[in-house]
């Protein structure tokens, strides 16, 4: 890579001049839940950061210039990239689960295979928007806790706090683990493999 | 890591992309593929050179948009342009068999989960 270059993109190795489809997976979570530790502990490169900014139309109009006022939303996300093979290269996204991203979700997410929801015991409440906005976009997602050393809840008791129906699969796991992300990803991926061939053999 | 705090200057944006703030390009997904066809040249904009270049090899748009510093909608319409004029191609994602499919096709999940167990 010419110096040009690379004063541009860093380190960041150059993918692969065969690799023609790129997937999404989205790790969405409250702050300090350990998505950015995830999308590290899996990623080909060091997790990159970008963001997205959208302006929408104010409620009001601004009574002292009689414009209609706007507001701009700038959501910040990490990710990060794993290269499967020759052609197929996988982007994790840490995405805060907070109101205002989703907003953003249709025009940057649009294509996602699934999501994890990554959770922290001690704040499950913290994970309830985004597994109501999941289940509202028709996104099939796994949940799972990180522990953070808090007290020991049970899985039944974690899926009743969270009102997770049955075929969402619960694991547990440690995002600062490479193995365990992965087992997480794989979980996932193992997940939207059921349904997707269940839904061809009941297709008509 | 990169410094999250960005240089939100609306006129910046406004600059680099020549006013424009809609793009037609909602065809760049954030992991849309892009290979640059042409070297830079003398004179071009300084963010499509910077996109040639990134792009000498498979780049995502969302690679592309945090190397650039810029938020991906103005990375889209930069890109809209590159493409009109037969800079770069584009290798779009494919996840799902039909159009129709709500769910990924079963065969590239297949392929991830060997990936993934591979890894
Ligand atoms: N004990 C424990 N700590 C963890 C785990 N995963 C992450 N952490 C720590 O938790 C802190 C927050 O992790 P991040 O990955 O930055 O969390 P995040 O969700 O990206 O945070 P924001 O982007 O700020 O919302 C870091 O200090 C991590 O080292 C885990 O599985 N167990
Ligand atoms: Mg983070």
């Amino acid at each position: 890579m010419d110096s040009a270059t690379s004063d541009l993109t860093g380190t960041r190795p150059p993918l692969h001049s065969t690799a023609a489809n790129g997937l999404k997976i989205v790790i969405v979570g409250g702050f300090g839940v350990g998505k950015t530790t995830m999308v590290r502990s899996v990623s080909d490169i060091r997790p990159l950061n970008t963001e997205e900014t959208m302006t929408r139309a104010g409620e009001g109009v601004d009574d002292t210039t009689n414009v209609e006022s706007k507001t701009t939303t700038t959501i910040a996300f990490d990710f990060g990239r794993i290269s499967l093979n020759d052609t197929t290269v996988l982007y994790l996204f840490g995405a805060p689960g907070q109101e205002r991203f989703w907003f953003l979700w249709d025009r940057l997410f649009t294509g996602t295979l699934g999501a994890v929801v990554l959770v922290d015991t001690r704040r499950l409440v913290d994970s309830w928007y985004a597994i109501d906005r999941l289940e509202q976009h028709g996104m099939p997602f796994i949940v799972a806790r990180n522990d953070f050393g808090g007290p020991h809840y049970s899985a039944e008791e974690v899926r009743e706090a969270l009102d997770l129906s049955e075929d969402v699969p619960l694991i547990e796991c440690d995002a600062r683990s490479r193995e365990s992300s992965k087992e997480v990803l794989i979980t996932l991926v193992n997940h939207l493999y059921r349904l997707s061939s269940s839904a061809r053999e009941n297709a008509p | 890591m990169k410094r999250p705090g960005r240089d939100e200057d609306p006129d910046r944006l406004y600059t680099v992309t020549g006013g424009r703030s809609r793009s037609n390009s909602d065809a760049f997904d954030l992991v849309t593929l892009v290979v640059s066809e042409s070297q830079p040249t003398p004179g071009m904009q300084s963010e499509h050179a910077s996109i040639l270049r990134i792009c000498s090899s498979p780049t995502a748009v969302v690679e592309i948009a945090s190397d650039l510093n810029l938020p991906v909608s103005i990375v889209r319409i930069l890109l809209g342009d590159l493409h009109a004029a037969g800079r770069i191609t584009a290798r779009h994602p494919r996840t799902t068999a039909t159009a129709a499919d709500r769910l990924p096709d079963p065969e590239i999940l297949k392929q991830v989960l060997v990936g993934l167990r591979n890894l």
